[in-house]
């Protein structure tokens, strides 16, 4: 894995020659997929659940829609396993908008990451918001020529998903709750982990890779360049333009919102909010400006009176 | 990279002078691969400021809309009052560089907007936007582009536009040699690529920017 990984960096730093000939154009590399994710940063990318609500998130200036069929406050709500949405729905979602659309799968799940591909979706979401298909397993996403995008709570767990393939990280935060505390500890403790480790010696760094579970080469490559080799958003429960562009301040890339905006009293403008926010994050006055008159947020979830089981963060390996 | 000239950067009268100081050259901050193009233009010897707000967009020698969604950064120019001052300081010839969506901001025409979608203008074509289809058909590709010397130019192509038909000003710099449409062209002092010369390490479109901001002639 440790080799593969090698040669997708070398081609993400524009050596790539690989199977296909020269002169011949290459799809599915690190470079396209990672670069990708590039084009979605300073962006919020909202939960959709219809081509209406698409059209929606697009009108207010989302940067991409994640198709799926329930948001996960109503995932917690309805219990059940969460699949991957029905095809014809993602679909009806695709047609409806010219930004990108992600799709879940469960995790471990690669023949619903196989379906994805083929439906033609632009990113795939192996996310613990669905029910885990693989006690042990994520899906190899080298595999796939789309790319995926995967949540963690911690460094180590962000880059075992790089190592498997991620070409993007989000914090997890804990989905459908419209409580942004998880968001908040899972985004300052992958970034203050990444700033520890660019203290380190060199032998240090061999037993901090150990500890995070996570090749040497990797862990040494943000050692040096403090900050991971992809884009990483935050996600899980948040709600407000104020919660958006703190985790924008915390150091975020961009952000998910998903329950956050459709469980709201007035979506489209709460949606429009948001975005703006995100983009004038360190700027209090435009956040005062447009946090008025949005009407009633989500109905949060105290995580207190969450069950263990109940909690999604803990879902991944 | 000339770091020992970055100090006089935005001063007014040094930056238009060929070989003089480091050129004071905004990147348009609303949504998408800013960092990416700070970076290409600091090894070129320009020093890279975030544009969010006219005023800060008063202070640059020259500007790149980077790559990003279109729909979502014409919206963020739109709501925060950007769309004139970008007409006006591209009409009056400030260097404009754009990449995929800042290629689409830079279209006088778009035959497919979304619904409100508008552009800036500044380049005599017209220009279709995803044409060379989803994120799955995202490609990377040697290419040949006028005006740069060496190797072939490694190209990086993400649900990219490509520019459908130009005007007579409009220099075509590159096709794609797998379906022949335009994807990079220079009119004036405005340059554009459907492609992103910002994620690569070979600097060479960036310079040759760069140069059109220390020689705006």
């Amino acid at each position: 894995m440790s080799i593969q990984n090698a040669a997708e960096r070398s081609e993400r730093s524009g050596g790539g020659a690989g199977a296909v000939p020269a002169g011949q154009p290459q799809k599915g590399t690190s470079l396209v997929k990672r670069g990708m994710a590039d084009m979605l940063k300073g962006g919020v990318i909202m939960d959709v659940v219809t081509p209406e609500q698409a059209k929606i998130a697009e009108d207010a200036g989302a940067v991409a829609v994640m198709a799926l069929e329930r948001v996960p406050a109503d995932i917690r709500v309805q219990g059940g396993v969460a699949r991957m949405s029905d095809p014809d729905m993602i679909d009806g979602i695709i047609a409806a908008v010219s930004i990108p659309v992600m799709a879940k799968c469960r995790i471990g799940h690669f023949v619903e990451a196989q379906v994805l591909q083929a439906i033609g979706v632009d990113y795939i979401d192996e996310s613990e918001v669905l029910t885990p298909a693989d006690e042990a397993h994520h899906v190899n996403k080298w595999d796939f020529t789309v790319p995926f995008v995967c949540g963690a709570t911690n460094l180590g767990e962000a880059l075992r998903r790089i190592t498997e393939g991620a070409a993007m990280v989000r914090s997890k935060g804990e989905a459908g709750t419209g409580n942004v505390i998880e968001a908040t500890t899972h985004m300052r403790a992958i970034r203050s982990q990444i700033r520890k480790l660019t203290t380190l010696s060199p032998e240090e760094l061999y037993s901090a890779a150990k500890e995070l579970q996570a090749p040497y080469e990797l862990v040494a490559e943000v050692a040096a360049a403090g900050r991971l080799p992809v884009v990483l958003f935050t996600a899980g429960g948040l709600a407000t333009p104020a919660d958006a562009a703190m985790m924008m301040q915390l150091g975020a890339d961009g952000v998910f919102v998903g329950s956050g905006i459709f469980k709201s009293g007035d979506p489209a403008a709460r949606a429009a909010a948001i975005v703006k926010a995100t983009t004038f994050y360190d700027d209090p006055d435009v956040i005062a400006k447009v946090s008025r008159g949005l009407g009633e947020p989500m109905v949060g979830i105290n995580l207190d009176t969450l069950a263990p089981e109940q909690r999604y963060a803990g879902r991944g390996w | 990279m000339v770091t020992g000239l970055t100090g006089l950067a935005g001063q007014p009268g040094l930056a238009g002078q060929p070989g003089l100081a480091a050129p004071s050259v905004g990147v348009l901050a609303l949504q998408g691969d800013v960092a990416e193009h700070m970076r290409a233009l600091r090894a070129c010897g320009a020093t890279p400021t975030a544009v969010r707000r006219p005023e800060e967009l008063d202070r640059v020698d020259g500007l790149i809309i980077p790559g990003g969604e279109s729909t979502t950064i014409w919206k963020l120019i739109d709501i925060f009052g950007l769309a004139e001052p970008l007409r006006k300081r591209i009409a009056d010839g400030m260097p404009v560089f754009g990449s995929c969506a800042g290629l689409i901001m830079l279209a006088a025409r778009l035959p497919d907007p979304a619904a409100g979608q508008q552009t800036l203008g500044g380049i005599d074509m017209t220009v279709r936007r995803n044409a060379f289809g989803r994120q799955v058909d995202s490609f990377e590709r040697d290419l040949d582009v006028k005006g740069i010397d060496g190797p072939p130019y490694r190209a990086v192509f993400i649900r990219a536009p490509w520019v459908d038909e130009v005007g007579p000003a409009v220099e075509i710099l590159a096709t794609d040699p797998g379906t022949s449409r335009i994807v990079a062209v220079r009119q004036g002092r405005a340059l554009a690529t459907s492609f992103h010369p910002e994620l690569t390490p070979d600097w060479r479109i960036h310079k040759m920017f760069v140069d059109m901001v220390r020689d705006p002639a």
